[in-house]
Formats: C-alpha cells, sequence, structure tokens
C-alpha cells in the first residue's frame, strides 16, 4: 500500500510550499531594493555577493611616501589620538593605535629593497575571529574583518592572534574622536576598509585615494568577486601573492612584486 | 520605640515628598536643550513618551544593524540623537551632548544612570576631511551623518561633510 510515489509527492508539496513561502518573503526586499538605487546610504544588509580586497603593486610603492598612512590617519580620526601626559615617547610609539604601516624589506643576498603598506588583510578565514572570546571579532557578509566594539572585552587575543600585526588596542581614554569612527580605551582596532564609505556607495578607500593623488597607484581596492571590477582584472594580469599564504587564510589583500 | 517608629514615617513621607516634587518637575521640564535643532521639532522620531523609555533598546538594536549588517539609513542612531539634540554655546561651538546641562548629560545625571555611549562615540557632531574634494560633489549626508555647521576636530581642515 505504501506507494513510494507518493512520498516523492510530499516531498515536491513540501517544496513548492517553501518555494512559496520565499516568492512572498522577497516581495518586500524588493521595495527595498528599489530604494537603494537612489538613496546613497545603505538600507539593506551587506551580502556576500561581494568581497573586497585589495592589491598592492610593491613595484609603485615608493620609498619615503606614507601619503597612504597619513590619509588612513585622517580619515579614522587616529590622528587625534594625544599621547598621555608623562608618558615616554618611545612606549607611545609602541602604543599608538595604526591601521596601516609601512613596512620595508631587504633582501639580504641581492640587496632588492621593497616597500610596501602593511595593513589588516582581510583574511578569509581570520585566525583573529575564532580566537575571539565575545565574537566583538567578526567577519561581515561583504568580507570586510572589523571589531564590534560594543562587545570587545580588550582581552587582545586577536592581537596574539594575527599574523599580521595589523590591530592595536587602545591604552588610554581619547578625548577626540570623529562621529564616523568611534574610539574608546579597552578595545581593539584595525583597517575596516573605510566601511563607512563602502556603508555610503562611495567606490574606495582613502589610502587608495591618496597612492593615487601621489601619482603611484599601488593600491587597488575592489570587489575580488566580481571578474570585471579593476581590482580582478588587475589580478588576473599580474603575478601577485598572499604574505604568509603557508597559514592558507586566502587573505583579501595580496601583493605583487614581493 | 513608638517615637522612633514616628520619625522614622516622618523621615520617609519627607523623602517620598522631596521625590515626588522632583519627578514632577522633571516630567513637567522639556528637556530638549534650547538652541538644538530638536527644539524646533515637534517630536523626536518618535512619540517623547516612548523615547524617554525606550530610547537605549531602539539604538541598541540599530546598532548591530549599522556594525555587522552595514545599514547606515536607520531611522534611530546615536549620530541622529547628538547631531539634533546638540546645543551650541555661547561662543557658537558645539556643547558636548553629556555635559552636565546639555541633553544626554543632564538627565542620566538625574537618573542617576552611567551611560558609556561616550566612552567611545563623539559627542559633538564631526566631519572628516576630504581627501579628494572633486569626490565629494553632489554627495548628501544621510541621516545619522554629521548635521551641517559640525564642529571639526584640531587638524582637520576644510569641512566638507560626507
Amino acid at each position: 500500500m505504501n506507494n513510494p510515489s507518493e512520498e516523492i509527492d510530499q516531498g515536491r508539496r513540501g517544496f513548492l510550499g517553501a518555494a512559496a513561502g520565499v516568492a512572498t518573503m522577497t516581495l518586500a526586499p524588493g521595495v527595498l531594493l528599489h530604494t537603494i538605487a537612489s538613496a546613497q546610504p545603505r538600507s539593506e544588509r551587506v551580502t556576500d555577493a561581494v568581497r573586497y580586497g585589495m592589491l598592492i603593486d610593491t613595484t609603485r610603492c615608493a620609498e619615503g611616501c606614507s601619503a597612504c598612512v597619513s590619509a588612513c590617519n585622517q580619515e579614522n580620526g587616529l590622528d587625534l589620538q594625544r599621547m598621555p601626559a608623562g608618558m615616554d615617547p618611545e612606549k607611545w610609539d609602541r602604543q599608538e593605535a595604526r591601521w596601516i604601516r609601512k613596512v620595508k624589506l631587504e633582501d639580504k643576498l641581492t640587496g632588492r629593497i621593497t616597500n610596501l603598506p602593511m595593513l589588516c588583510q582581510h583574511c578569509e578565514h581570520p585566525p583573529c575571529v575564532d580566537v575571539c572570546p565575545t565574537a566583538a571579532s567578526f567577519k561581515r557578509a561583504d568580507g570586510i574583518v572589523m571589531v564590534d566594539r560594543h562587545l570587545c572585552i580588550g582581552c587582545r587575543y586577536c592581537m596574539m592572534a594575527c599574523p599580521y600585526k595589523a590591530r592595536s588596542f587602545i591604552h588610554a581614554e581619547v578625548e577626540e574622536k570623529l562621529t564616523l569612527a568611534p574610539r574608546g580605551k579597552g578595545c581593539v582596532e584595525s583597517c575596516n576598509l573605510c566601511v563607512h564609505r563602502r556603508d555610503n556607495g562611495e567606490d574606495s578607500t582613502a589610502c587608495a585615494d591618496a597612492c593615487a593623488a601621489q601619482g603611484h597607484h599601488a593600491i587597488i581596492f575592489g570587489d575580488l568577486k566580481n571578474p570585471e571590477s579593476t581590482l580582478s582584472k588587475a589580478l588576473a594580469a599580474m603575478p601577485s601573492r598572499q604574505i604568509r599564504e603557508n597559514l592558507a587564510l586566502n587573505t583579501g589583500v595580496r601583493y605583487s612584486g614581493v | 520605640m513608638a517615637n522612633a517608629l514616628l520619625r522614622g514615617s516622618f523621615i520617609s513621607l519627607g523623602l517620598a515628598g522631596a521625590l515626588l516634587a522632583l519627578a514632577v518637575q522633571a516630567a513637567g521640564n522639556n528637556f530638549v536643550v534650547t538652541g538644538s535643532q530638536a527644539a524646533n521639532e515637534k517630536s523626536c522620531v518618535e512619540p517623547t513618551d516612548f523615547m524617554r523609555r525606550n530610547h537605549m533598546e531602539v539604538i541598541k538594536h540599530q546598532r548591530d544593524e549599522t556594525v555587522h549588517g552595514g545599514i547606515r539609513s536607520t531611522k534611530h542612531s546615536l549620530a541622529g540623537c547628538i547631531a539634533c539634540h546638540g546645543a551650541k554655546g555661547p561662543t557658537g561651538d558645539l556643547l558636548p551632548v553629556n555635559d552636565e546641562k546639555q541633553f544626554c548629560g543632564a538627565c542620566h545625571d538625574f537618573a542617576a544612570v552611567r551611560l558609556n555611549c561616550f566612552d567611545c562615540h563623539a559627542t559633538v557632531p564631526t566631519a572628516r576631511p576630504a581627501a579628494q574634494p572633486n569626490r565629494d560633489s553632489g554627495r548628501s549626508s544621510g541621516s545619522g551623518l554629521p548635521a551641517p555647521g559640525t564642529k571639526l576636530p584640531p587638524g582637520h581642515s576644510q569641512p566638507a561633510l560626507r
């Protein structure tokens, strides 16, 4: 009596029911989809349809130039940090929050010198997220690795786990901050690929803009998932590497000429 | 014994009376600060009674939407509170909203609630300068972003709002 075809029918019915549910659910976001095209600030949750990343052409990165660093500092209010009174300047130099640092590499055998900006690599499998005990360190759907400072307890496990020394801890109270870049004592922070620019529909980062303004064009920012993006085309055209690729983190920031 | 009881009840009555007087005063007062944008508005983003009780709830939900979902066009936002409720001092400077006599500070002081929003968040609307002025043309600041006339921190020139 137990006809197997009936069971299949049941399955189909369930599937069709679910499909109808999905169809009605997408009707409401459809309204929002219309508004997102005209309004600048984002009104829908980010999705994994994009993955933001960068290609840094180290052959174009000039020695002595720190335009990307200053642009980042100004964009994200890092230049508003003040050394606490009576602190040893050397200690402050180690503790001051930095989202990008310029690194100079020298090949001891050949003497070849490479300059590059080092920042959060926005890994697909970020070690900082793995170790965070409060889920403050997280990866946004669009690939940006950031800290939810409402949840950060300042344990600094993420700083220990990061192979790139990309994160900073805010040791002292911060008097001045920008509306778009909250910053306070006891939290960890790092590059967020100018997330406010992403959410307001802009197409670049402060560092990439500053580098281009200097005429170097060493930083290409874009969407790794879009084969038509400038970034994807550049990655297809020139050899590039991930730093510490042996860790298999699949970084979103790639380097060429290293 | 009876005396002590009587004295005790007088004290409690007196305390209750004082509290009531304070509460009536608080309810009668409009805490919106003169000179702020909010003073010219008919109501907040929600009815005033609702906002008095639930302002922390609505921005708590919104912060997750913004931090994790990237949604910046929300009706409720702390940046919106600060932009609208901030007042200007006699010299034209924007006053921090958490100051003792300002919108956030006055009420939290009265209610004895220590708030730590401003450990991290800016207390006056602040703008960042435009790195590439040509990129800014035609951009309007969305809700939750600094309102016109925002204070610029030292070291930042060329106010250009995004």
